[in-house]
């Protein structure tokens, strides 16, 4: 069998999807570095993205890549206040992990 | 040779989204003024009167729309995107009535905490504006760009204090959450999307009612996230882990707009998405609420019983209100809508006033001293503003003559209704939850009217001068007393807003 023969259809790039998806989700929750955090959370919005354009196509329907440019511009915008935050605190502290930030508990 | 088709363009009718414009184009004013004055010693006022102004105008504009969408029906617009109906318009008044004292609450913190930028109340009405966006939208697009529209500033407006630690802390926890529970959210809409193949709220009732679908796992599992999504903006438990150190970390006037607009816009798209997309699931989505309601009214209340600081308490409070409101949502009939809408709106108030009083009667400068000890004989030695936060309390405990009573007895009510014997055990839960939230509430006002023991805590408490209440934060006060107060008397007016407002 050659490879040409293989057809990938959109299902395919929907498991990558949540497969990106997963792992931006759990990088979330376990790692500790907040800018590492951030960087999943940029993997889980990509994710989505893909999905969004492979649904698109299997749908033959023009939305879902329309939809893809709403969310990169949300996701610039949330890049600018989260690191201007990140940034904020970094002056202070010299280092920014989230085992740091525990003044608030209860 | 391909002639050029003409675009078609949606009719536009910009009456529709005129409160939203009005806030939206008060933002963006109010950077420019800041940026053309910034050697002004006058900007902080004249950014404060502009944005005091562009709130009025849009609550006048939302006051006419009511009448309009009352009487005339819905207006349907940009496409089927938005879609102004009496349910936008009532949350969208609680919404503008909340950034109102939102904004008044802050000119006198800003200045007292050497925090004076004019930056806070175009942050402030931009959030606003995105609320309003929330409340409108009939397209999870739509839903998702005003999520975000709402947050981004909210973000900031959390870490506003920038020397004080905590406050950023709270800032970068909320931002961390928020995305990822929007992250979660667009999720959901991928799925539902590739599901029904489209995003539009009535389109997806209208195709969920002709086609049988041949697998339901990606209409299910979409759906489960879009509530994962939005439980992490209402504050339900399991995705309420932020909302203690948020609400404690936050600058006050900012916790106060939080706790009531925040609150108001996410319910706005949690009914909305519930029950217009999704009424052929109610028996997919319902017991979903049921599991949420339950959990943030007993783990709400039972936190807040061991706290040692009254903003952290009043945090873990408004979990359980949510838990309250989502039985309202469960109850997924018209009076259960008409129930989360009126509690909606006297929790607004009851928070909004417990909040002007915490920021008020702390003691020491950062803003950050609200231990019980803190508060200790507060009612003593400031008669007045301890009386209204044990008013306060009161009324979020549910005593009777108060909004909290009238609300709590729709709520419970509207879940009664139904009938069956979930609902029961639902409702049994709210109750053991509203008897154990008494226990803490009773622990504030008691706390407030005792006097400190030791001699040294008592020449601390006095040592301090006590902070002058300023007049816009009078005026938060008197109001949110008043309609706490007047809603507890004489309710039928309100009930009946509420009834009209029930329609989608």
């Amino acid at each position: 069998m050659t490879l040409a023969a293989l057809e990938i259809t959109s299902s395919y790039y929907l498991v990558l999807a949540a497969m990106v998806f997963t792992i931006g989700a759990v990088g979330v929750l376990t790692r500790r570095n907040v800018l590492v955090m951030f960087m999943c959370v940029e993997l889980m919005l990509n994710a989505v993205n893909l999905s969004f354009v492979a649904f698109a196509r299997a749908l033959d329907d023009v939305t879902g890549q329309v939809i893809v440019f709403f969310v990169l511009v949300v996701a610039a915008a949330e890049v600018a206040v989260g690191l201007a935050i990140i940034v904020a605190i970094f002056r202070r502290r010299r280092h920014a992990t989230a085992d740091d930030l525990r003044a608030l508990r209860g | 040779m391909i002639a050029a088709a003409p675009i078609a363009t949606p009719a536009v009718d910009l009456w529709a989204i005129a409160p939203i414009i009005a806030l939206v184009a008060t933002g963006v004013g109010l950077v420019l003024i800041r940026a053309l004055l910034r050697r002004n010693q006058a900007v902080t006022p004249v950014c404060f009167s502009v944005a005091v102004v562009g709130l009025l105008v849009a609550a006048g504009l939302l006051a006419r729309q009511w009448h309009r969408v009352r009487d005339d029906g819905p207006i349907v617009s940009l496409a089927d995107m938005v879609r102004v109906d009496p349910f936008a318009v009532f949350l969208g008044i609680v919404i503008v009535a909340a950034t109102l004292a939102g904004l008044l609450l802050a000119y006198a913190y800003l200045r007292r905490e050497d925090l004076e930028a004019p930056e806070y109340f175009a942050l402030l009405l931009l959030s606003a504006a995105g609320m309003l966006m929330m409340t409108t939208a009939n397209d999870l697009v739509v839903v998702f760009v005003a999520l975000e529209v709402l947050s981004i500033p909210l973000y900031v407006l959390v870490a506003f204090d920038r020397r004080r630690l905590r406050s950023q802390e709270a800032g970068l926890k909320y931002f961390v959450l928020g995305a990822f529970s929007s992250a979660v959210f667009l999720y959901g809409i991928a799925l539902v999307y590739g599901a029904t193949g489209t995003t539009s709220l009535s389109g997806i009732a209208t195709f969920l009612a002709g086609n049988t679908l041949f697998e339901q796992t990606t209409l299910l599992v979409g759906l489960g996230l879009l509530l994962v999504g939005l439980g992490f903006k209402v504050a339900a438990v399991p995705f309420h882990m932020w909302t203690p150190d948020v609400y404690q970390g936050a600058p006050t006037p900012v916790t106060a707009f939080m706790a009531a607009a925040t609150k108001a816009a996410a319910f706005a798209a949690v009914l909305r998405i519930v029950l217009t997309a999704f009424p052929q699931y109610r028996d997919d989505w319902r017991p979903i609420l049921w599991v949420l309601a339950a959990l943030s009214m007993l783990v709400g209340a039972v936190a807040a019983l061991v706290q040692n600081d009254v903003k952290r308490t009043l945090a873990y409070s408004s979990i359980a209100h949510a838990g309250y409101i989502l039985m309202g949502v469960y109850a997924a009939s018209s009076r259960g809508r008409e129930a989360a809408l009126l509690y909606l709106l006297v929790y607004a108030f009851m928070a909004i006033g417990a909040f002007a009083v915490v920021m008020i009667a702390a003691p020491g400068p950062d803003d950050a001293k609200h231990s019980y000890d803190d508060y200790r004989g507060l009612a003593v030695r400031r008669p007045v503003l301890g009386g209204l936060l044990i008013f306060f309390v009161l009324a979020q405990a549910g005593v009777p003559l108060t909004s909290g009573f009238v609300g709590k007895l729709e709520l419970f009510g509207s879940v009664a209704q139904a009938g069956e014997t979930s609902d029961y055990v639902l409702l049994v839960i709210g109750v053991l939850s509203a008897v154990i939230a008494f226990a803490f509430y009773l622990r504030i006002a008691w706390t407030l009217v005792t006097a400190p023991d030791d001699d040294t805590a008592v020449a601390a408490a006095y040592s301090t001068r006590p902070r002058r209440v300023d007049g816009w934060t009078g005026i938060v006060l008197a109001g949110a007393a008043a309609l706490t107060l007047v809603v507890g008397v004489l309710p039928g007016t309100f009930i009946h807003f509420a009834r009209d407002a029930v329609f989608f």
